[in-house]
């Protein structure tokens, strides 16, 4: 009772999102024991998944045995309270999940979905690795991902800008600058 | 000698024909190179407002162009239409939400009500090419019907395959004199070492006035794109 009472003041939750897609290989990767060790060796205690249109269901656990409490839903009309809430963010390499999790400035490791034709995907994760503002991995390799990961090197994202464009945009247009 | 003359007679239609089918097609090709030539090269309009057609698409693409109409003076680009695939539902709703905070915003003010529209896609994703030359005729015709009616003096696009229709027939309007449309293509965040093949398209056929890039290496790739750093 007592380490529960401990762990629900000091929660860090892992939040796994695939966004509207199936992810189911990334999803099982997940909701192995040897991820879910690691994420609790990292000091996690709480790792909920949003598995989207998957149809592979990953194992609930409550925790009450020392391990990860391990939690899922498919959707949400917004993931950004559990974005907001999470102290590492797993996700799929979605423009959108990507960015909306580096504006809150929390963790990231992107993983990108090898099964999908085209995967140009791919290159915005690799980039943003390159950059250090994120961690790429396969769901092959989170594992090493997750343990070799070290958050302190990671670079605040530095947030876009849109007015560049609408300058230019108005410039040709021919109107004045503001 | 009737023989005779309906062979002379044959000869001149024939003759007048060839001259008619030359001087068009001498015309059209003039207006061809005069629209090419034009193409990029920045306007000067007065300062009234200009009306613009807004193409979202599924994904990050909406996402993206809200981001980009946010820093928009929307009191210069109006009225707003706004095109969306038929089997996308999201994207139009979300142009919605958009469009009711900048009534909400302007508070008492008269807001020019935006329109909301939907187009037969050209292609889904991961449908075959071949197939797809198909869908993408299908999706011209509807396209031609929509452009009629709005005749936009602006097309902000950012990738969707929704956007070519629209913009090939932009050009011909440009070509036929109907309406002259700037656009202007912002390549998506997503796309940092090759362009999408909307962006390959309207770049390769130079088709956009301005095509814009969020990544230094794609400037280097394609020397004709404006580098404008990240939106998101």
């Amino acid at each position: 009772m007592g380490d529960t009472d401990e762990r629900r003041k000091c929660n860090r939750t892992a939040f796994v999102t695939v966004g509207t897609t199936s992810f189911d290989t990334l999803v099982r990767a997940v909701d192995t024991r040897e991820v879910k060790e690691v994420l609790s060796k990292k000091g996690y205690t709480h790792l909920l998944i949003q598995m989207g249109r998957g149809s592979y269901i990953p194992q609930k656990s409550t925790g009450e045995d020392g391990s990860l409490t391990v939690d899922y839903f498919t959707f949400s009309s917004s993931i950004a309270d559990n974005l907001r809430s999470a102290s590492l963010v797993i996700s799929h390499a979605g423009s959108g999940s990507i960015f909306e999790t580096l504006r809150l400035g929390k963790p990231l490791i992107v993983v990108v979905n090898e099964d999908l034709m085209d995967n140009h995907q791919s290159e915005l994760a690799e980039e943003l690795a390159d950059r250090k503002h994120l961690f790429c991995a396969r769901p092959q390799t989170l594992y090493q991902v997750i343990a070799a990961m070290s958050l302190e090197s990671l670079i605040p994202y530095p947030p876009g800008d849109a007015s560049p464009v609408a300058k230019l945009i108005n410039r040709f247009l021919g109107f004045p600058d503001d | 000698m009737e023989i005779g003359k309906s062979c002379c007679f044959s000869n001149l239609t024939s003759n007048v024909s060839t001259l008619l089918i030359t001087i068009t097609i001498t015309l059209v090709v003039i207006r061809f190179l005069y629209v090419m030539y034009w193409c990029g090269k920045p306007l000067r309009t007065s300062l009234q407002p200009i009306s613009t057609l807004i193409v979202l698409g599924s994904g990050g693409h909406t996402a993206e162009m809200l981001n980009l109409l946010s820093v928009l003076q929307t009191d210069r680009f109006t009225p707003r239409f706004y095109i969306a695939a038929a089997t996308d539902n999201m994207s139009l709703q979300k142009a919605q939400v958009f469009e009711n905070s900048l009534v909400n915003e302007a508070g008492g003010k008269v807001v020019e009500l935006a329109q909301f529209m939907q187009i037969y896609r050209s292609r889904e994703v991961g449908q075959s090419y071949l197939t797809s030359v198909v869908t993408t005729l299908v999706a011209m015709a509807h396209a031609l019907g929509l452009m009629m009616k709005i005749r936009p003096q602006v097309i902000l696009c950012n990738g969707p395959g929704t956007c070519i229709p629209l913009c090939v027939i932009a050009f011909f309007f440009k070509v036929l004199g109907i309406r002259w449309s700037s656009i202007f293509y912002v390549e998506s965040i997503a796309r940092v070492r090759r362009l999408s093949l909307s962006g390959l398209l309207l770049y390769k056929l130079r088709m956009a006035d301005q095509l814009f890039v969020q990544w230094p290496q794609l400037q280097s790739k394609y020397p004709r794109a404006h580098y404008v750093g990240r939106l998101m």
